[in-house]
């Protein structure tokens, strides 16, 4: 870069303006139109979002019902915590218990709803190629990234999923009490008959993603930071690609509104309270 | 069933299908009492000095590496800091990963014939509403009493229960906290052997 003085307004302008066009591999593509990386058959102008999420970082997003979600596990070590709300209505949430007792099934993948505490689905995942999640371990904390890295600060190298919730959700409004339960993608967790949680270390494949479709208008909240359960004594999470297109709302003959009868209902509740 | 340490400060029954409060402070121990046996204990807890902290089923899952409750679970806040201390149980096992149930869940699960029926988050709602908390102190709760296995395929649901008359459990306080109890009233599911009892809480040390 040039030399600038920044001794008064006009240097300390032309300083900060020559820093535009600069790039990095985790930002915003803005406008979203322009992202090289347009899902096939999706038109520039039906682009919402296109961002790289840092190591450690985190974003948020308000959807409309129909638009689809994209995240892609770009360099195979992502792990994308997420909160989802209601947007017209925040205080009705994802609700984790529900969608797994609900769904009978406690490992999501493709055709499985996300379900807030109001009988109703939030979004629905159209699909998945990495089958490896995780709904049972929650978000890193500062006393747990305390303990495997030394701290877990938002302002220092390894923060933590719950602090950047706190950051992501403020900006919506919301605070503490609305950090719910989330949901973990890209790394996968079972559960073995005695109850111990089994963690999937990988390695896995780069490129594998997960795409959701927005059932009611949504905000979607990000965090990408080591799982929990990581056992790799470094903070090890690698950037996370998101995109986000506007598409057509769920139909009555859509096979995923119709599968299971508790899915149906999930739907239905959903198009009543759209009833006005 | 072992006596208590210290004193019993309280001792009580909670209704058949009714919420139930109590302040617990570090060091007291409460012992829940399945009185007649597979009566699911739907149980949230909160901080006492600052309710934004509360129980978390994830943390508490992932601090010990395990989805059930025994003798010896840590029950983690959200800040990941222990809360409480299963000191003793009778029960093999409990849950923390089925939630409570509500009216509007009771409309998937069963059918919307069940909307008007009364629900765990009904008197989760009710408990906390008098300590000034709402709809958003609602997370992920614990279930004493109630059996959810997983199976290989990750299958899983609330099936017949392995609690029986007289077991307890017994939760020792690692800070001051503000017990909010759902005393499950479902009744189309095996949670409460589809006839929702009382079950009696102490509250010693």
């Amino acid at each position: 870069m040039t030399d600038f003085s920044t001794a008064d307004p006009a240097g300390a302008r032309a300083h900060a303006r020559a820093m535009a066009g600069t790039q990095v591999e985790s930002m915003p593509t803005v406008p979203a139109t322009a992202a090289p990386d347009r899902p096939q058959g999706v038109a520039a102008e039906a682009m919402l979002w296109a961002e790289t999420i840092a190591a450690g970082g985190y974003a948020a997003k308000r959807l409309n019902r129909g638009a689809r979600l994209r995240l892609v596990d770009v360099h195979a070590d992502a792990c994308l915590s997420m909160l989802l709300f209601n947007a017209e209505r925040p205080v009705e949430r994802l609700n984790v218990a529900d969608t797994l007792k609900v769904q009978w099934n406690g490992y999501l993948g493709e055709g499985k709803l996300l379900l807030s505490d109001m009988g109703k689905v939030l979004m629905s995942i159209v699909e998945d190629t990495a089958n490896a999640h995780d709904a049972f371990c929650g978000a890193s904390n500062a006393a747990s990234n305390a303990r495997k890295y030394g701290a877990g600060d938002n302002w220092g190298p390894h923060p933590n999923a719950r602090d950047r919730f706190l950051l992501a959700t403020a900006k919506f409004g919301l605070g503490r009490k609305d950090i719910h339960p989330c949901i973990n993608w890209f790394k996968g967790v079972r559960i073995a008959e005695d109850g111990a949680t089994r963690f999937n270390a990988g390695p896995y494949a780069p490129g594998r993603q997960v795409t959701l479709r927005a059932e009611m208008d949504v905000i979607v909240v990000l965090a990408n930071c080591p799982h929990v359960l990581d056992p790799r004594p470094d903070y090890t999470v690698t950037p996370a690609r998101v995109l986000a297109w506007r598409a057509e709302p769920t139909q009555e003959n859509d096979p995923i509104r119709n599968a299971p009868p508790e899915g149906l209902r999930a739907f239905q509740n959903v198009e009543e309270d759209l009833r006005r | 069933m072992p006596d208590l340490a210290g004193p019993v400060v309280l001792d009580e029954v909670a209704p058949a299908l009714a919420p139930w409060t109590a302040v617990v402070r570090k060091g007291q121990t409460l012992r829940i009492v399945d009185l007649e046996g597979n009566q699911a204990v739907d149980f949230l807890m909160y901080a006492l000095e600052d309710d934004s902290e509360r129980y978390s089923a994830q943390d508490t899952i992932a601090a010990q590496g395990n989805i059930f409750l025994r003798t010896g679970s840590v029950l983690m806040s959200n800040e990941g800091r222990p809360m409480a201390t299963v000191t003793d149980t009778a029960v093999e096992y409990h849950d923390t990963i089925g939630g409570a149930c509500s009216c509007e869940s009771n409309t998937l699960r069963y059918g919307h014939h069940t909307k008007s029926q009364h629900a765990c988050v009904e008197n989760f709602l009710q408990g906390n509403a008098r300590f000034g908390r709402g709809k958003r102190d609602m997370v992920s709760n614990i279930n004493w009493f109630m059996n959810v296995p997983v199976e290989a395929d990750g299958a899983l649901g609330i099936v017949d229960g392995i609690s029986a008359p007289g077991l307890y459990v017994d939760v020792r306080a690692e800070m001051d906290l503000v017990a909010v109890v759902s005393n499950c009233p479902q009744i189309n599911n095996p949670c409460n052997g589809f006839n929702p009892t009382p079950v009696r809480m102490v509250i010693a040390g």
